[in-house]
């Protein structure tokens, strides 16, 4: 017979704990979609997005209802979409973020990702026509998101990419400005991006991943934080690890659960389950908040590097013993403005950007949903995703930038998303200029494997 | 195929025989329940069989929801594998 305990505990988790099933992303390669001529392209993407993903929606509403669990989030991500417009030089690159918006709407998911350029060595036919691009498409679209893939550890970082990137994010933003600046906020640059990451805006369909695939992003930082607010002050920071392991072991064995059943009702193969932590701006479901109750006054001052550092790898223990392949980003998120804790932090002054990025040093994934003045300069943005790239290079891992330059507004101000992309207030970065240093492009060799210190 | 079904609130008389009648009208059959009292709140928790149910499963867990919020009590129907594979390796 099952335990009581653990039914009633489950129960909390989801009633009082907003712990879900953050996202089913389903990913769809389009390669075989490709056409010298763009508009039949199109329509051959259409086709096989709205066939493919015909029943996710349905089939994630049911598995919803059935288990008891909420799942947040039905998406797609497709092929990075600079691959198909290499065939098609004529093709205007807005057509195809178009098809995508529309097949979006008739399968009825949220958001669908994958326009998107791998120019992490350099650019092939169609990357840098995509880049040009995306700010029209970002802006011409409501649930397109957007990525560029500029650095890797393998192959060090494309700085004329990076430069592209600056003007391009305050172009979005501007292209957006009556609406919040959303375009900047469905546009993501990596550095290390995995190919098999269900959540967005980062999402693609890599190019090693099968025909069709199911993936799942769990989340439940609520849950983690109300484990740990049971704990006494004096439990010693072994037993805050165990007992985050432990958490995130349930979260994911749940995640582990959806995936299978999509996976199965939908014919559809398995890819992964992704161990984040996903925070909502629902009061309590906070990745900062975790990180006060292991034991800070505020989220940003000193010791956040060091217990985000115990959070995230705790995170993945419990997580990788609980599902049977584990991928995507799989860390903790540090979105300002998703993360009501992060932004009462940046309110009281304890979280400024530079904290931020050393806290992006030991977690997933990078500078997210940070919302800057609307006079920072494109150099700025470029050098600030240099940096960025440059942590995720050196460390061998995934970091990306998605920040929003606020037009019109200046720092103190406040940018409010609504929804799940919640608000922030706008923080204050650097303005001195590092204009040489971006115009100067090339590339940052990729750094030594060994003689490491 | 087997069920449980989570009531939690408030105590008052008649929650066990007013959820029972629910099931009952929809044929599913009650093989087990315990209840106990945690920190002032009701917690009941009933294992049923569902494999004769009149209702389908969405219907059934609407039915039930619907019951509970007319004794102010959160009552929840979902199936079994969810809480083994979280607790259970």
């Amino acid at each position: 017979m099952l335990d009581t305990n653990d039914i009633l505990e489950t129960i909390q988790m989801i009633s009082d704990e907003n712990l879900d099933v953050r996202t089913v992303t389903m990913g769809i390669s389009l390669l075989d979609c490709a056409d010298p001529d763009g508009r039949k392209a199109c329509e051959k993407i259409y086709r096989k997005i709205t066939t493919c993903a015909r029943d996710l929606v349905k089939t994630a509403d049911e598995i919803s209802a059935t288990y008891g669990m909420p799942i947040v989030n039905k998406r797609i991500s497709v092929t990075p979409i600079a691959m198909l417009l290499a065939s098609a030089p004529d093709a205007d690159p807005v057509w195809y973020a178009q098809t995508l918006d529309a097949a979006a709407k008739a399968v009825g998911v949220n958001f669908i990702g994958g326009y998107s350029a791998l120019v992490h060595k350099g650019f092939s036919a169609g990357d840098k026509r995509l880049i040009e691009s995306i700010p029209q498409a970002l802006a011409q679209t409501e649930y397109v998101c957007s990525s560029v893939n500029i650095g890797s550890t393998k192959t060090g970082i494309n700085m004329d990419a990076v430069k592209m990137m600056g003007p391009v994010i305050r172009q979005a933003a501007e292209l957006t400005k009556d609406n919040m600046c959303m375009g900047a906020a469905k546009l993501v640059v990596f550095c290390n991006a995995p190919e098999d990451n269900p959540f967005m805006a980062g999402a693609f369909h890599g190019v090693g991943e099968p025909d069709c695939v199911i993936h799942v992003g769990v989340s439940g930082p609520g849950a983690v934080r109300a484990a740990l607010a049971k704990l006494p002050k004096d439990a010693s920071l072994d037993q805050v690890a165990e007992l985050i392991k432990r958490t995130a072991f349930k979260i994911t064995r749940m995640g582990q659960l959806v995936g299978n059943l999509a996976s199965q009702r939908l014919g559809v193969p398995f890819g992964i389950v992704d161990l984040s932590l996903a925070p909502t701006p629902a009061p309590g479901d906070s990745v900062a908040n975790i990180l006060e109750e292991i034991g800070l006054e505020s989220c940003g001052g000193c010791g956040t590097t060091a217990t985000l550092a115990l959070l995230n790898d705790a995170v993945k223990k419990g997580g990788v013993m609980a599902s049977n392949h584990v991928g995507g980003l799989s860390g903790a998120f540090i979105p300002v403005s998703e993360d009501d804790g992060m932004i009462k932090a940046v309110e009281r002054g304890s979280l400024s950007i530079e904290k931020l990025e050393a806290m992006t040093a030991v977690c997933s994934v990078g500078i997210d949903m940070v919302v800057v003045p609307g006079e920072t300069s494109a150099a700025v943005l470029s050098a600030l995703i240099a940096d960025e790239a440059a942590i995720g290079m050196v460390n061998t891992k995934t970091t990306a930038v998605r920040v929003i330059p606020a037009i019109g507004k200046k720092s103190g101000d406040v940018l409010d998303f609504g929804g799940l992309l919640g608000y922030a207030p706008i923080l204050d970065i650097s303005s001195f200029r590092p204009d040489v240093f971006v115009n100067r492009g090339g590339r940052i060799p990729a750094p030594l494997q060994a003689l490491k210190n | 195929m087997e069920a449980v079904i989570t009531v939690v609130g408030k105590d008052a008389v008649g929650i066990l025989a007013k959820v029972c009648t629910a099931c009952a009208e929809a044929n599913v059959n009650v093989e087990e329940v315990t209840q106990r009292i945690l920190r002032g709140t009701f917690a009941m928790i009933m294992l049923v069989d569902m494999s004769q149910a009149t209702l389908d499963f969405t219907a059934f867990s609407e039915k039930m929801a619907q019951t509970g919020q007319a004794m102010g009590v959160d009552v929840r129907c979902t199936r079994q594998e969810l809480y083994e594979t979280m607790h259970h390796i």
